[in-house]
């Protein structure tokens, strides 16, 4: 129970964000009208994914310093979570995109960067698959994930700002204070950004358990 | 120690390759051949104002493809004795760092020949060539540098030419928009301070391939 408290802390908050998120007031703004309310899920996949791709990057680092399973594993199932989040901020983005924007894709930079950021991850998971010796493949795919982690940083924050996007938060600085957020969207988007990155923690967490006791098994049969 | 041994690997991947003309020819009949089928199958002989960015993105793309084949084969074609042997008496930093600088001579050579061979074939439309030459300077060591790492990482793997494409073109894109934007300004002779911004992000973006490539080779080396 002790240890707990972060996963009833992660349910309480997704509750909340869904509820609250459907149900509570939101300005009014042309065009976006209540769309405005993808806020609440398709920014929090980008703020988890970030995250949740930096917690396999450190465990790929640990790796190299303490070439243990349990490090090369988290990495893995980090990553994987990543790509999931990923997947669905696109998937968010182009439905919201669609109401908006008129169009699924647009051709939008950041459209466009979050998708080469995906290939990125998706190449890594073929790399890890074409490795047969175990050691050999947690190493080198911990040095494309570190090498593809530090390329994927200026794809993310340096090329959205050089140049125009029809992104909310565009014109220089795509951070998201440009949403001009008011008090009551921020109410509800920090305990979202919060619950949804416990949740991708939570699933990284059970699957690399998962997974290091599955090899424990085949160790031992 | 550390500069000696890098000029001594540099010098190294010179003999051989003189030695062995037939790698470096090959490459050249790449690109001649490349250029060409584009030459026939685009018919870009007679511009209009709105082929320019068709021009340019073509360039880049055949130098893309010629950089990731002439570089995918800088560790595929050491055996196994030879790599032994280094790894026996030099140090992984001084051999990235060599391969490095080799295939960015390499690939600064093959664009401008690119580049010269393409523009005598599909026209010229480039108003301002130094700064044209710059982008293709920069765009020759971005290459090198980042495919240089990544082809380290796919001769490990079981089927790496494949491998080296899809490792290597997510991690190149950022640098291949940069530099279609920078040669396009170049290219409409637009003020040089307009490509001040690409300038120096490329630049940005090296820096961070070249470091994150120097520590982290020793570890693929080790293998």
């Amino acid at each position: 129970m002790k240890n707990n408290w972060w996963k009833i802390l992660a349910v309480l908050l997704l509750i909340f964000t869904v509820v609250a998120g459907m149900l509570s007031e939101v300005p009014r703004l042309a065009i976006l009208n209540e769309t405005i309310r993808n806020l609440y899920f398709h920014v929090p996949m980008w703020f988890g994914m970030i995250l949740i791709l930096l917690i396999s990057v450190f465990y790929s680092i640990r790796y190299l310093r303490n070439p243990t399973i349990k490090n090369d594993v988290i990495a893995y199932e980090a990553a994987k979570v990543g790509i999931l989040f990923g997947v669905l901020g696109i998937v968010t983005g182009m439905e919201w995109a669609k109401f908006t924007w008129g169009e699924y894709w647009s051709n939008d930079p950041k459209q466009n960067a979050s998708a080469i950021g995906l290939l990125i991850y998706f190449a890594y998971v073929v790399l890890r698959s074409s490795f047969a010796e175990q050691q050999q493949r947690a190493r080198i795919s911990a040095v494309y994930n570190i090498f593809a982690f530090a390329a994927l940083i200026p794809l993310l924050f340096i090329l959205p700002r050089l140049t125009d996007s029809l992104h909310p938060g565009n014109g220089g600085n795509p951070g998201f204070n440009a949403y001009d957020l008011d008090s009551r969207l921020r109410m509800v988007f920090y305990p979202a950004v919060l619950g949804w990155t416990l949740l991708g923690i939570w699933i990284v967490n059970v699957r690399s358990r998962f997974e290091i006791l599955r090899q424990r098994l085949y160790e031992t049969v | 120690m550390l500069l000696k041994e890098i000029l001594y690997l540099i010098q190294k991947d010179l003999v051989l390759e003189w030695r062995q003309k037939y790698a470096f020819n090959g490459m050249l009949l790449y690109v001649g051949s490349t250029v060409f089928v584009c030459y026939l199958s685009f018919g870009l002989r007679q511009f209009s104002a709105d082929s320019g960015p068709i021009w340019n993105a073509l360039l880049w793309i055949i130098l893309l493809f010629t950089s990731v084949n002439a570089i995918a084969k800088s560790f595929m074609q050491e055996n196994r004795g030879r790599l032994l042997y280094f790894y026996s008496i030099v140090s992984p930093q001084g051999i990235i760092l060599a391969k490095i600088v080799y295939n960015s001579l390499l690939m600064l050579l093959l664009a401008v020949i690119c580049f010269v061979f393409y523009a005598f074939v599909l026209g010229n439309p480039v108003q301002d060539i130094p700064m044209f030459l710059l982008s293709l300077l920069l765009g020759a060591i971005g290459f090198s540098t980042s495919l240089t790492m990544i082809s380290g990482i796919a001769s490990k793997a079981a089927n790496s030419s494949t491998l080296m494409a899809i490792l290597s073109f997510p991690v190149i894109v950022p640098m291949l928009l940069m530099l279609i934007k920078m040669s396009k300004n170049a290219m409409d002779g637009l003020d040089r301070g307009a490509s001040l911004d690409e300038l120096l992000t490329l630049l940005a973006i090296n820096m961070i391939v070249i470091t994150v490539s120097y520590i982290l080779f020793p570890y693929l080396w080790r293998s």
